[in-house]
């Protein structure tokens, strides 16, 4: 059966036996970077064709249907416009700040992809304190944004930094205390671990209700923290044009629109690895055959499909939902979410403790 | 009370959001509803009252109704409409005023419908015609009634 692992330690030990263990370690690095950049392009191209289809089909509309079979290749022509494009730095902006920002902004999605699993022993790195590691690296994001929306000199872009800083620094608390009650279920910061710990279900069937409620805690801190409908007040493209990135062109603003859809993913691939069993197929009790024939799809594709369907639901919140104004939105999260969610967190502590789950 | 009230409020949130993506995900689900028109490719169905231009009727005789009573180009806001008015001399020597000229600037013209309104014998109504871009702006004064055409009998 194809499984990512055997490709990656065939590479792993033709390196080895060809090379010294520096330089094949070196030569490793290289291609884990080479295949990022490339998964990275490649999620923009998908993600952004796919958003725009999904949010024609909720509109009631077609979408992108001229270039490619049925608008396939809409987004490449969009890429090659965009790479085109001239990158202008403002007049009165500060120019390394402004020209530093979109790296930053990207180099922290690049940098949560590390401990990510993509597949069974598919995994760039398993630290011990992975989900430590995403929610505190995530964080960093804000930075960029924060940088870009000063750098620009121009006010639309400093109040959409602005806001954008008070949601993310918001929503990460509530993001935090759902990740948490999960941590306190399995007992292990480590991905694989909390991954290893729902080889007989997924947390969001065994956790009871807590879980489900941590589950729809997580997927509304998430849409806020990267900034999407129905929080994306900080581009809120009809009060501040675009927001942060107001003042971006060309490649650029190719990437900050780029570091959103990563974003995206990343999110969603937390999601999914801490409700929804990371690679692990759908186990149903006892029932083997059914068992069995779950295990023959491979776990790539359990992985992706998960985070996909995580992705499409988010997609949905945003051509569903209309935009919070800044004071609601401070409201959902200090008087509703964080509440909920530390109430959540002691119930799930309960749970734990009287070993209630399954 | 309060807890009774907040509770409700999530409830109620909860609930109106779920109505809301049921309804988009329908319309993802159902293609059907799509009422994007592809312009180009297929023939548009244009709405019935869908004001494109000032026409005039003509029959099969080339006879149309306008008695030029410039009544459309005193109800036209912003001088779209110009009349140029003849004298017809009937068989028994009687001179009756008539339309020479239906001057129609569609430049000008903001499809307000007032003209159409005004007319007293129904010889004008707007088209379902929308494609009315030319190279040059002077095709876009148009003489609305055909040349020879005359009168209908009857209509005064």
């Amino acid at each position: 059966m194809f499984s990512l692992e055997g490709v990656t330690n065939f590479i792993h030990t033709w390196l080895n036996n060809t090379f010294n263990p520096t330089l094949a370690l070196l030569f490793e690095f290289v291609i884990v970077g080479l295949s990022v950049i490339t998964l990275f392009a490649v999620l923009g191209l998908v993600l952004v064709l796919m958003e725009r289809k999904v949010s024609a089909y909720m509109q009631i509309r077609l979408g992108p249907n001229r270039v490619g079979y049925k608008g396939s290749l809409q987004t490449v022509a969009d890429t090659l416009k965009l790479a085109m494009k001239e990158g202008l730095t403002p007049d009165g902006a500060d120019k390394f700040l402004f020209n530093l920002a979109p790296f930053v902004v990207m180099i922290v999605a690049m940098l949560i992809m590390a401990p990510i699993p993509f597949a069974k022993g598919f995994q760039m790195w398993d630290l011990n304190i992975g989900v430590l590691y995403v929610s505190a690296v995530s964080s960093v994001s804000v930075i960029g944004i924060l940088m870009a929306g000063w750098a620009s000199n121009n006010k639309y872009s400093l109040l959409g930094a602005m806001r954008s800083g008070a949601q993310i620094v918001s929503y990460e608390l509530s993001a935090g205390l759902s990740i948490i009650s999960i941590v306190v279920l399995t007992g292990s910061l480590q991905i694989s671990d909390i991954i290893a710990s729902q080889q007989n279900g997924w947390w969001i069937f065994k956790g009871h209700i807590p879980a489900l409620i941590s589950f729809v805690i997580f997927i509304i801190a998430v849409t806020a923290e990267t900034n999407r409908a129905p929080f994306d007040l900080a581009e809120a493209e009809s009060e501040l044009t675009a927001g942060f990135h107001t003042e971006y062109s060309g490649m650029k603003f190719a990437l900050f629109f780029l570091a959103e859809y990563v974003n995206i993913f990343i999110v969603c691939s937390i999601g999914a690895i801490l409700f929804l069993g990371g690679w692990m197929p759908l186990h149903i009790g006892h029932w083997q055959g059914f068992n069995h024939v779950m295990d023959y799809v491979p776990s790539s594709i359990w992985f992706m499909g998960k985070v996909f369907f995580l992705i499409f639901v988010i997609m949905w919140f945003r051509w569903t939902f209309p935009r919070l104004r800044i004071d609601q939105l401070l409201n959902l999260e200090w008087k509703y979410l964080l509440p909920i969610s530390m109430f959540n967190l002691l119930l799930m502590t309960l749970v734990a403790i009287m070993g209630w789950h399954f | 009370m309060f807890l009774k009230d907040y509770i409700s409020d999530i409830f109620n949130a909860v609930k109106s959001l779920l109505t809301g993506m049921r309804r988009t995900g329908y319309y993802f689900t159902h293609h059907k509803e799509i009422i994007t028109q592809q312009y180009p490719d297929t023939k548009q169905i244009l709405p019935e009252r869908f004001r494109g231009e000032v026409i005039m009727l003509h029959d099969e005789n080339n006879e149309h109704a306008c008695t030029g009573c410039t009544a459309c180009e005193l109800a036209c806001p912003n001088a779209t409409i110009k009349i140029v008015t003849k004298f017809d001399v009937s068989p028994e020597g009687k001179k009756k005023k008539a339309l020479d000229t239906f001057v129609y600037h569609l430049e000008l013209c903001t499809m307000c419908n007032l003209c159409i309104v005004a007319c007293p014998t129904d010889a004008i109504k707007m088209a379902q015609t929308f494609e009315h871009s030319v190279f040059d702006r002077s095709l876009l004064t148009k003489k609305l009634n055909k040349p020879g055409s005359k009168i209908r009998d009857g209509v005064e």
